[in-house]
């Protein structure tokens, strides 16, 4: 095991990690994107799709637990990524050129990750705790799961945060779909273009589908009756 | 007829020594827009020396743009604002009359400044020394095209040779990487038949001493693509990745 871990303290080292767990949570996505679809389809919809997860909670448990594992590798790594670029230029330019030959999505990936990190927190202690943690019983009799999500797209601040979180998720997905492929070594000018646009596609598909959410229950839905 | 002279103003950054603490100097010119950039400074020089000021510092050799030697980081953009291109072979007609221009050294923790704008490359050299080369160690010089190679990956090792060493990428990159050098220097190698016995060795060996030498690490900006003046593709960072984890999975340890 010490050359895997000696590669994976090197800087290209480094880069894989981002890359596999990266990969991992945009996977992830998609399967919380769909999930979160049935909302669209009413209360007995959500909750149903809501208590079937609870009906395979072993193997929740253990994904889960595989999901903290690449987030909290995803965001220390990162984190050790910056502080040691940053490092890696001691005095800055007075001029910033970079506008003229890079994108803003790759410049700002820490930016937009720290936004979504913070994020992740609040978006953890207003569902995950109530639906896992804060009397879970209770609500599998009641049934509230799909009150409790539309009662936070009424407020109108949990709304602009939640937009503007996955906006900028949005904005880190863009870049880094191909960012990995790039990691992996997977880029040949056939069919990176491609690879490039797909990831364009879906950082927009996740940005808007789960803006979607909030929008809807905030702007056109009518409460809870 | 001799085309207008421009008037520019000039900021260039001015440090006597590595040490030292350094800053702008303003320098109003007028300059012939046929002047190359360097042509520009060696003017500036030229005024200074008469004056009995000390010359500003900057690196030059062939100026034709195959060297590698120059490199300024002109209004925050290695080599200036053109594309494929090194500063040697910039023209201020591509600036306007009036213009103010920022002048600084390439910037990166492993390219400390010796003076002005000269900086010290020779992280370059070690990683070079690492393992950029062939190892023949006997027989007489082989007969040309003894060894069969498709023209399309030729072509691929030649673009990646193409690289001078100027250190823009360095330069560009928001951490300061050198990826895009070292990819390309593995990748000349990696791509040919004479280069496959040292291959996953070399990449090894280079990647270890660009660490240890302080540059960032790649995050992908492709910035370094961009403001490359031979165009090395980022492709070759991509080969790159691809032979360091083999190595890693294939190679035993490897002390250099």
């Amino acid at each position: 095991m010490g050359w895997f871990l000696k590669f994976l303290n090197s800087s290209i080292g480094k880069k894989f990690m981002m890359a596999v767990t990266g990969s991992f949570l945009i996977i992830f996505l998609v399967v919380h994107l769909i999930g979160n679809i049935t909302l669209f389809f009413g209360a007995s919809a959500f909750n149903a799709y809501v208590l079937t997860l609870d009906v395979i909670k072993p193997l929740i448990r253990v994904i889960e637990l595989v999901l903290l594992t690449a987030f909290i590798l995803h965001i220390f790594n990162g984190l050790k990524l910056w502080i040691e670029n940053k490092r890696a230029r001691g005095v800055t330019y007075k001029i910033n050129g970079s506008p003229e030959n890079s994108d803003v999505f790759s410049r700002t990936m820490f930016l937009t990750g720290s936004i979504v990190f913070i994020f992740l927190v609040l978006h953890l202690a207003t569902f995950f705790w109530r639906f896992n943690v804060h009397d879970p019983e209770g609500l599998a009799n009641t049934h509230q799961y799909f009150d409790i999500v539309t009662g936070f797209f009424q407020i109108w601040w949990y709304v602009i945060l939640y937009i503007v979180a996955v906006l900028l998720l949005g904005f880190h997905l863009n870049h880094g779909f191909q960012s990995a492929f790039q990691t992996f070594g997977w880029n040949h000018k056939k069919y990176f273009p491609l690879v490039q646009k797909i990831g364009t596609l879906y950082a927009i598909i996740m940005a808007l589908g789960f803006a979607s959410m909030p929008i809807y229950f905030f702007f056109f839905y009518g409460g809870n009756q | 007829m001799e085309a207008k002279k421009l008037n520019l103003t000039l900021n260039i950054w001015r440090q006597k020594s590595a040490g030292s603490v350094g800053s702008f100097a303003e320098y109003k010119v007028q300059v012939s827009p046929d002047a190359s950039f360097l042509e520009m400074l060696d003017e500036i020089n030229n005024t200074l020396e008469a004056k009995g000021e000390e010359a500003i510092h900057f690196e030059s050799d062939c100026r034709e743009g195959i060297c590698g030697t120059c490199g300024l980081v002109i209004n925050g953009q290695p080599h200036g604002p053109l594309p494929k291109i090194a500063t040697c072979q910039l023209h201020m007609r591509n600036f306007k009359d009036g213009e103010t221009i920022w002048v600084e050294p390439f910037r990166a923790k492993a390219f400390p400044v010796i003076k002005d704008l000269m900086v010290d490359r020779s992280g370059f050299d070690k990683i070079l020394q690492a393992g950029g080369y062939v190892s023949v160690n006997t027989g007489g010089t082989p007969d040309g095209n003894m060894i069969p190679i498709p023209k399309d990956i030729a072509s691929l090792a030649m673009d990646a040779a193409a690289c001078i060493g100027c250190g823009a990428c360095v330069a560009a990159c928001k951490n300061a990487s050198a990826m895009l050098f070292v990819s390309a220097k593995v990748s000349q190698y990696a791509l040919l038949p004479q280069g496959q016995p040292e291959r996953y060795i070399r990449v090894e060996k280079m990647v270890k001493v660009m660490d240890e030498l302080g540059f960032g690490s790649c995050t992908n900006t492709y910035a370094c693509e961009a403001e490359c003046p031979k165009g090395i593709s980022v492709t070759n960072i991509a080969r790159m990745n691809r032979d360091f984890m083999m190595a890693k999975i294939k190679n035993k340890e490897v002390e250099v």
